[in-house]
């Protein structure tokens, strides 16, 4: 298939995406890094995130938090300290003023949480079925700490990979909420600033690279560490954290935890001892089901699971959106 | 929300000794499976690189979205005003031209459904055609919503009847004379609605045994044992393994729904070719929902001179790996045939789990 137009799937974040920076962004732009965070000078740190969800309120957040969280975690996977927001809103006419409003104290308590300042912002209107009711973009700019200087450069064979809880859970809460699934209890979106956890982390532990696993699920993070170091991965099925719903809802519709986008969950490298590491991260709030699901390893190249009977199953980068399965 | 506890059918220890058992197995077998989703499972657990290399597993047409002919995707692109509904992973199964993807990029209005009872609301507001593509596990729960239209009057919805029916491909398989098969694996979802006893012809007209199946890695290695224990003796039979859920007549009200709105006909599957019996149409007390009759759709048979060899895949002639095209010209970024485009499909299992 060849593509002369842009689909959904360019936006996957998976290798649709990744070809779309490469051929266009990247050919003009030459970019530094095509992290998610940049440093640009004086251990400043900077990023920006455009977030589009639909709905715009689901179980456990709402598109404001998550224009706080998402920006405030992907400058914190750097090791940086985040300080300052800037934010726009691209809103569609008709869209109701008290909803406006109930977003945007949401980033302000988002905001406070995570203790950084929204500090300027710009505002447009488009015509209606112009934008699907609201986007927002914000902008993050945060300091890193003298000595951390975190990068996937560094790691080596033997290295660890530790999770700070259950994945999949922010998919399961949006596709529920999207499709009407009716699952009781609602699961709720895992939706949270990793800051504080970060720099926890970072005191407690040899940390080598962090990465939020958003859009492509922890999958996609551990592929593109593999193949930036040229290192083997395997991780363990059985140590995953995952929630019983959101295995059932995978199951039913054919899609794999491990591609998921989370909005609260790291995937950190770590070197040496890691029992003092985790039992610090456990202490968290965000860190409570922090565990160890696998290493780095000259055994294989890419990365791989081993599953709960004893196989070895490639976790490949995907090409686009995984789609729901027919039966 | 409670979930099955499938512990039991993971057991280490029994896995271990069944693997173990196999191992010494002399005659080289070719096993046969014709869902989809054993065909995932299998790839899932690393059940392959679990086996001899004498017990082969082939994957069959078990894919509804695999069988599906891509005249059914350009004649979909072409229909004007109409909102097209279907299951996700229709979207992209290669048209001559394009995807329904990459059309609905372009503007037409294409949206995905985890149920077809949405495109009945979605029907509400504009015309809207349902894409009917499935095997028995999900022909009821359409057949239902045309039931539901009926009741409702509704005027702006219709269901493209590309249904596939299990059973009569399986004869049509034996019947070819290049397949050489030792036994089946059998769909346990199908099975679920239609019953074990569906099977019977196989080993009284074809001499052939088959084990309907679970998806956990016990259920499939034991039923590779049993079919492994049916060539030993020469004692082909249906075995229903998955009992936990599927009994011998299978599930009536859903038959019963089935019969009241579709009606067999001959189907045309991609790679195979029209296959007598092997389908499901609409009755003609429903032909206001038949969106094969409203907008005079028909299908025609691939031409097919791209090297892509999906048709001798599905047939369980070679395996995906031995297709020249396979992850050069075909993989999942740039599927050419549709084995590859579902992530059921044969060559997509191949290509993620077998490689």
């Amino acid at each position: 298939m060849k593509y002369d137009i842009i689909t959904l799937g360019h936006g996957s974040g998976g290798g649709l995406t990744r070809r779309l920076i490469n051929d266009i962004f990247d050919k003009n732009f030459k970019l530094p890094t095509l992290d998610d965070a940049v440093e640009i000078e004086n251990r400043i740190v900077v990023t920006t995130d455009a977030h589009v969800i639909k709905p715009i309120f689901f179980p456990g957040g709402d598109i404001g938090k998550l224009s706080v969280t998402g920006t405030v975690n992907d400058v914190s996977m750097k090791g940086a300290i985040p300080k300052y927001l800037l934010i726009t809103y691209i809103i569609e006419e008709g869209f109701k003023i008290d909803d406006l409003r109930t977003i945007t104290e949401s980033v302000q308590k988002a905001a406070e949480e995570a203790n950084v300042k929204i500090i300027a912002g710009d505002t447009k209107v488009v015509e209606r079925g112009k934008a699907d009711g609201l986007y927002i973009t914000t902008t993050g700019i945060g300091f890193l700490p003298e000595g951390v200087d975190l990068s996937s450069k560094s790691i080596k064979n033997g290295d660890k990979i530790i999770v700070n809880g259950s994945i999949g859970d922010h998919t399961v809460a949006i596709i529920n909420a999207r499709e009407k699934l009716g699952l009781t209890p609602a699961p709720q979106s895992d939706c949270a600033s990793l800051n504080e956890l970060v720099q926890l982390m970072l005191k407690s532990g040899n940390i080598k690279f962090l990465r939020d696993a958003t859009r492509g699920g922890v999958a996609t993070i551990l592929n593109e560490v593999a193949e930036d170091t040229n290192l083997g991965i395997i991780i363990n099925e059985e140590d995953i954290p995952i929630k019983d719903t959101v295995n059932a809802v995978c199951g039913l519709l054919g899609l794999d935890a491990l591609y998921m986008a989370n909005e609260g969950k790291l995937v950190s490298f770590v070197s040496g001892e890691t029992s003092n590491l985790l039992k610090e991260m456990k202490k968290h709030k965000h860190g409570k089901e922090s565990t160890l699901i696998g290493e780095v390893t000259s055994e294989v190249k890419g990365v791989y699971l081993r599953t709960s009977i004893g196989g070895l199953r490639p976790l490949l980068m995907l090409e686009s959106d995984p789609l729901p399965r027919i039966c | 929300m409670k979930t099955l506890d499938l512990s039991k059918y993971r057991d280490p220890k029994l896995i271990k000794q069944i693997v173990e058992d196999l191992k010494n197995w002399e005659k080289p077998i070719k096993i046969m499976e014709v869902c989809g989703s054993h065909t995932m499972a299998i790839g899932h657990w690393g059940i392959r690189k679990l086996l001899p290399e004498n017990i082969s597993l082939i994957s069959g047409p078990g894919c509804p979205v695999c069988v599906t002919p891509s005249s059914l995707i350009d004649e979909l692109i072409k229909l004007k005003n109409v909102t097209i509904a279907t299951f996700g992973d229709v979207l992209r199964v290669p048209g001559k031209e394009e995807t329904l993807e990459h059309a609905r990029a372009r503007g037409l209005d294409v949206r995905i459904v985890y149920s077809p009872l949405e495109a009945l609301e979605m029907a509400k507001e504009k015309e809207t055609v349902f894409v009917g593509i499935g095997f028995e596990t999900t022909i009821p729960g359409i057949a239902q919503t045309i039931l539901m239209a009926k009741q409702q009057k509704l005027k702006n919805f219709s269901v493209f009847p590309a249904f596939k029916l299990v059973p009569p491909a399986l004869e049509a398989l034996l019947s070819a004379e290049d397949i050489k098969l030792d036994g089946f694996l059998l769909p346990g979802h199908v099975s679920v609605i239609i019953g074990s006893e569906s099977y019977m012809l196989l080993p009284q007209k074809y001499n052939i045994g088959g084990v309907v199946a679970g998806f956990e890695p016990l259920d499939i290695l034991a039923a590779i044992k049993i079919i492994t224990e049916q060539v030993k003796h020469n004692k082909p039979a249906i075995v229903n393994e998955y009992n936990r859920v599927v009994n011998i007549v299978g599930n009536k009200s859903a038959q019963k729904v089935i019969d009241a709105v579709l009606k067999t006909e001959d189907a045309l599957w991609r790679g195979i070719g029209w296959i007598p019996d092997s389908g499901l149409g609409i009755r003609d007390e429903f032909k206001e929902f038949d969106a094969s009759k409203k907008y005079n759709i028909t299908l025609k048979e691939e031409e097919g001179n791209s090297g892509c060899r999906c048709a001798d895949v599905l047939k369980g002639i070679i395996i995906p790996p031995e297709c020249p095209l396979f992850e050069k010209a075909c993989n999942p970024a740039h599927p050419i045939g549709p084995c590859m485009v579902s992530s059921e499909g044969s060559c997509a299992a191949y290509y993620k789990y077998e490689r």
